[in-house]
């Protein structure tokens, strides 16, 4: 299947790749949004995760230590902000902000002596003769392990949020803490702990970046990857699987435009480049004026800071 | 002999700067629906969250059935068998009943055997919820049912009601007392928080009366009238607000087919209210919380534009104008919610004071703040309205309820309004400071000014309005002389029977 | 345990401690993470927050780039400030100080090279009113939308970036500079040089823009009703609409102003100190500028004094850089940290820290 020079089949499996950073970043974004905090400070996390996961990887060899690296690194990285923001009562934006500022810096400075090394190799899942399905098997089962496990996420997430108690009780403390607090929940506490998941999927993300996509270290390699992921969450309503289909629109746009840089278009090279961020724009425009749907689906304390009296 | 349920024994709770208990003690019995009676700031919320495991005592203890009992978080409560229902309720909107339900309990069971139970207990007990309804589409009497049902699912052996019918109609309190009387009649017992004395006299056995923070009377309320109750909750006897009788002048307000969407996901819009408020006259709109009040008063006070003509100040229409245009002429609002929305409460008073008062009082000459004069005006109402506070300078939010409410009330009233609208004046405000506020409104109206007093607080507005009018769904009935209004009527109008009725409008 | 109790009124005297407490605990932690990379800590603050102002050896040639990082950090913090006062988020000033400095250029490159004295006020003007214009989209995006502007003016950056790229290696490029990326020099430029005004002091037109900013900003903020609404509007919103404050108005009045600023920043910026449009002629003044703001607590003077702190980091980095080997990147973090610590620290202006005994209970029961 080819249009002009693209090759669909070859099109849709990257595009699977190119999405999975942004999907794990913004599911987990998804379950800090749905606490009912606001943390702009994704792009700051998924970098450190990108340059922990790439340093990891190249000092033990192994890139799945890497990745547990990364989710490590985002998750506390995370418990920055929450610390600040649920035990110091600090604004949410501004934490959110400092903590991608922090983390540009503090990732250049991790990174500087990991510039232009090759990280170890994640192998592709065997699924034997599956792959060997044409079309279907190119654009289903060729991929790193990471793709399923993205998509995993996506499917336990919303399991968890809409069929277990745990999930009903964070989507309570997002919704109304006062009540959640007058019931007796640890609003604090289940805060804090899906800021340090939003970390640590980010953290991954950002790990996926460097260490399989790229994979590369650069600095400022996430280059606004998690302010995508940001507005992905709007895009989907705070919804699991409509997180699915943003990222993997976002990715077919990505790969989309790489592409047809790589064709050769007499076009200037910058131009096509904006299209992921402009189209991130229109997207949010589109999602939010459509104001009672967007302000019925997202949580009703975001971002509202919590101080129990007494 | 056996030992009573709830036995609190010394119990002290001190805040900062407060003693919000202090050495209360007293018996909750097997079977008894038990009264906790106080003027707001006596000290009985923190009592009930002591005993649901909210707060925990400086000192004292509680027996349960004889048992030292400490819980140190509500869980701790629930699995005793206490149950509480919150005056502001602890639901959340964006979720249906039964998973509100499983919220408040310790081990739901899944939640389709869990919504089966909502359906069989709800009715059992007279008050029908559907299990798979969103809670924010819910009236304020259903959303308390929800609440009661979360309650009663636990089988508690003490449920405690904090103001339960504050929110309620005449009609809604009736099936509710049912219910309360059938809990009791199954051996369960009741602490039961109010200040309303009519509905304790009706259903309670026993009543503590607290004041200040500690216990003032102990008395079976069937054998006490209303006005001791009130004098021993006060403690002092009370004055009644009164004026002269005034014949009514020209109308000032007139409101004809205003409709406003709510700009709020889960609010109520207006659909075509008409009033018509004449100089010297009080008009008291009723209605229980969340039927359009909020959006009435944003609707009058210009902050929710409106057709021009659906809302004429003295003639002149001014249905599109912004706030500080109808300030400049002459209508002025006063909104329920003290903190951030008639005040901020992070600015001092004397900021406060330019919020409203910028144009009228001369407080801005160029676009310029004239801060001394801002802060003239601010101790003029502090000393006109006996606000008591170190100065202008202290911020809205170190004021108690009832100071700050003398103070936004009296920054409207001081810039000489022709019409004044306010909304839940003397919410969560003192007897004193609440029989101030009502002062101040008579004499505004026989000022010769035009007042329309939007409140849940039904005998407040027999006791200063003319008319009465009820909101309902966003619709306001045909309003009605209070003289020789009854309950029983007051209770038709706010359950919306009463809408259309023109032969008795004025 | 620690508890937390709120103030009944914000606390003045931590209000004005918290910046240097925050600052005090940057420089020890920082003085860590340099011990960690194998520095002198003590040579290293040393060298970034004294020699830079008093070493006999740097101070001549490190003393007026004081002013000239200063400048553009303050003139584009004041102007966040009033947005983030208002509770309005511009985070993408980058962008807008990007934008403005093409505008200006554009109008330098439309007159090169007829000597006219209005040029300059001209590239001025045009640097305002491109970052203003970069500002109107988040504006009205949220205005007509409800878009959230946070998220579009940051994202707004990175078209900037790609703009400025494509700028630099083809449509601004400088048609005698033999195929090399990057504008003509400005400074070259006699109309469109943004020079020193007094020789060896760093002083330039942007520096005065930023004083000027800064009287205007505490004028606005204490004197004019304007500047009180924007205040109310940031801190109860439902009160500053009660109080006649139009929320599309401010927004759209917030954002441009900082837009301008910012843009007019990327002016003198790329007509002075930079000389040209290159690739990275944008060395993040617009993030460091949100340091700046929240650590002058969205005061004037505060900016204006966390505007030359700032600064000094800047220049105490690269003589750091320069003499001890420490990574640029160490500057940043540096400087993440300290927002860090301000936040943190914050805390104590609005709440008290109290010691409580959770013992004491068990006791009494």
């Amino acid at each position: 299947m080819e249009i002009g020079s693209l090759n669909v089949v070859v099109l849709i499996a990257s595009l699977m790749v190119a999405a999975t950073p942004i999907l794990m970043a913004a599911i987990g974004e998804l379950v800090v949004e749905k606490a009912g905090v606001l943390n702009l400070g994704v792009e700051g996390m998924m970098i450190t995760g990108a340059v922990s996961g790439f340093a990891i990887a190249v000092t033990t060899g192994s890139p799945v230590m890497g990745m547990l690296g990364a989710i490590i690194a985002g998750a506390l990285m995370a418990l920055i902000f929450g610390i600040l923001t649920q035990v110091l009562m600090a604004n949410q934006v501004a934490s959110g902000l400092a903590l991608t500022l922090f983390g540009l810096g503090f990732s250049a400075l991790v990174g500087q002596g990991f510039v232009g090394i090759v990280p170890p190799r994640t192998a592709k899942l065997d699924f034997g003769p599956l792959s060997d399905i044409p079309v279907l098997g190119q654009i289903l089962f060729r991929h790193d392990a990471l793709v399923y496990v993205s998509l995993l996420m996506v499917a336990g997430v919303w399991y968890w949020l809409t069929r277990t108690r745990s999930g009903r009780i964070l989507r309570a403390v997002g919704e109304n803490h006062d009540s959640a607090h007058a019931l007796g929940y640890k609003v604090r506490r289940v805060r804090i702990l899906a800021i340090m998941f939003g970390g640590a999927c980010a953290g991954l993300g950002g790990a996926y970046l460097s260490l399989i996509r790229v994979p590369q270290w650069t600095e400022g390699m996430t280059a606004g990857a998690g302010w995508i992921a940001l507005a992905l969450v709007v895009f989907a309503s705070w919804r699991p699987w409509r997180a699915l289909l943003g990222a993997y629109l976002f990715g077919g746009i990505m790969v989309l435009q790489l592409n047809l840089q790589a064709a050769g278009l007499r076009f200037p090279v910058e131009y096509l480049s904006m299209s992921p961020y402009l189209i991130t724009i229109l997207v949010l425009v589109i999602m939010s004026s459509s104001r009672a749907r967007a302000s019925l689906a997202a949580p009703g304390s975001l971002g509202q800071s919590f101080h129990a009296a007494g | 002999m056996k030992p009573p349920l709830l036995s609190l024994q010394g119990l002290t709770k001190i805040y900062p700067g407060v003693v919000a208990n202090k050495d209360i003690t007293f018996d909750i019995a097997d079977g008894e629906v038990h009264a906790l009676l106080g003027e707001n700031g006596a000290g009985k919320s923190t009592l009930v969250k002591a005993i649901y495991g909210l707060v925990t005592p400086n000192e004292g203890q509680m027996l349960w059935r004889g048992v030292p009992y400490a819980p140190h978080a509500p869980a701790e409560a629930r699995s005793t068998g206490v149950a509480m229902v919150f005056q502001h309720f602890s639901l959340f909107d964006a979720m249906d009943v039964a998973e509100n339900v499983a919220l408040g309990m310790d081990n739901p069971p899944p939640i389709r055997e869990l919504s089966a139970r909502i359906t069989e207990v709800s009715n059992n007990y007279g008050l029908p919820l559907d299990p798979s309804r969103m809670v924010g589409d819910l009236s304020a009497g259903e959303r308390q049912r929800v609440e009661i049902i979360r309650c009663l699912l636990q089988d508690p052996q003490l449920l405690i009601m904090d103001e339960p019918t504050s929110v309620l109609t005449p009609q809604e309190v009736e099936i509710l007392f049912r219910t309360l009387r059938q809990l009791r009649a199954e051996g369960k017992s009741i602490l039961y928080i109010s200040h309303k004395l009519e509905e304790i006299r009706s259903l309670c056995e026993h009543a503590t009366v607290l004041r200040h923070g500690e216990v003032v009377g102990r008395c079976d309320p069937r054998e006490e009238s209303a006005r001791s109750l009130a004098e021993m909750m006060v403690g002092q006897s009370l004055h009644t607000p009164s004026r002269l009788a005034a014949e009514p002048g020209k109308t000032l307000l007139q409101v004809t087919d205003l409709s406003v969407a709510s700009p709020s996901a889960f609010g109520t819009s207006l659909k075509s209210v008409n009033l018509k408020v004449r100089a010297g006259e009080i008009y008291g709109i009723g209605g229980v919380a969340g039927n359009g009040q909020d959006e009435l008063l944003g609707a009058l006070s210009g902050e929710l534009p409106s057709a021009a003509a659906s809302i004429q100040l003295d003639g002149k229409p001014v249905g599109t104008l912004g706030p500080n245009a109808r300030r400049a002429l002459g209508l002025l609002c006063a909104p329920e919610e003290r903190l951030g929305h008639a005040a901020a409460p992070d600015m001092s008073l004397t900021e406060n004071a330019l919020l409203t008062g910028a144009a009228r009082e001369g407080l801005v000459k160029k676009g310029f703040v004239g801060w001394s004069k801002a802060r003239d005006f601010a101790e003029k109402v502090i000393l006109r309205f006996d606000v008591r506070t170190p100065g202008a300078h202290v911020a809205a939010r170190a004021l108690s309820g009832g100071n700050l409410q003398k103070f936004v009330i009296g920054r409207e009233i001081l810039q000489r309004p022709s019409v004044l609208v306010v909304n839940q004046p003397t919410w969560g405000v003192d007897a004193s400071a609440a029989a101030a506020i009502r002062q101040a409104l008579l004499d505004l109206a026989q000022a010769g000014a035009a007042v329309v007093l939007v409140s849940q607080d039904l005998d407040e507005i027999l006791e200063i309005a003319d008319k009465f009018a009820a909101l309902n769904g966003g619709k306001l009935s045909a309003p009605r002389p209070v003289q020789g209004l009854t309950m029983d009527q007051i209770g038709l109008m706010l359950g919306g029977a009463e809408t259309g009725d023109a032969d008795v409008a004025a | 345990m620690l508890r937390l109790e709120k103030r009944p009124s914000p606390s003045r005297a931590w209000n004005y401690a918290t910046p240097l407490v925050a600052v005090a605990a940057t420089m020890f932690l920082g003085g860590l993470l340099f011990l960690a990379l194998g520095k002198n800590p003590f040579e290293a603050i040393r060298l970034i927050f004294w020699d830079p102002l008093f070493s006999p050896q740097f101070a001549a040639y490190s003393r007026p780039q004081l002013l000239v990082k200063a400048g553009p950090l303050i003139l584009i913090a004041v102007g966040l400030s009033i947005g983030f006062r208002a509770g309005i988020w511009n985070i993408g000033a980058e962008g807008q100080y990007i934008i403005g400095a093409l505008c200006a250029a554009a109008v330098a490159l439309f007159f090169y090279p007829a000597e006219n004295p209005l040029v300059f006020p001209l590239m001025i003007v045009a640097g305002a009113f491109g970052g203003w214009l970069w500002a109107m989209i988040p504006a009205i995006l949220k205005t007509r939308f409800n878009t959230n502007e946070i998220l579009v003016s940051l994202l707004l950056v990175y078209v900037a970036e790609k703009l400025l790229a494509a700028a630099a290696t083809s449509f601004m490029r400088n048609p005698d500079g033999g195929g090399f990326p990057g504008s003509r020099d400005f400074t070259r430029y006699p109309s469109s040089a943004n020079n020193e005004i007094i020789a060896n002091t760093g002083m330039h037109w942007g520096v005065v823009a930023a004083f000027i900013a800064v009287i205007f900003a505490y004028v606005l903020l204490q004197r004019h009703l304007l500047g009180f609404q924007v205040r109310l509007a940031g801190q109860a919103p439902r009160a500053a609409r009660f109080a006649g404050v139009n929320p599309a108005r401010l927004v759209v009045l917030s954002l441009g102003f900082s837009g301008a600023l910012a843009g007019m920043a990327g002016m003198f910026e790329v007509s002075g100190p930079a000389k040209l449009v290159s690739i990275d002629f944008n060395a993040g003044y617009g993030f460091t500028a949100i340091i700046v703001a929240f650590l002058g607590r969205l005061h004037p003077v505060g900016i204006l004094l966390a505007g030359l702190l700032l600064a000094l980091t800047y220049i105490g980095g690269e003589l750091a850089q320069f003499m001890l080997g420490l990574p640029a990147a160490a500057i940043q973090v540096f400087q993440g940290m300290l927002l860090f610590f301000l936040l943190a620290f914050d805390v104590l202006s609005n709440y008290r820290v109290r010691f409580s005994m959770p013992g004491r209970k068990a006791e009494a029961a």
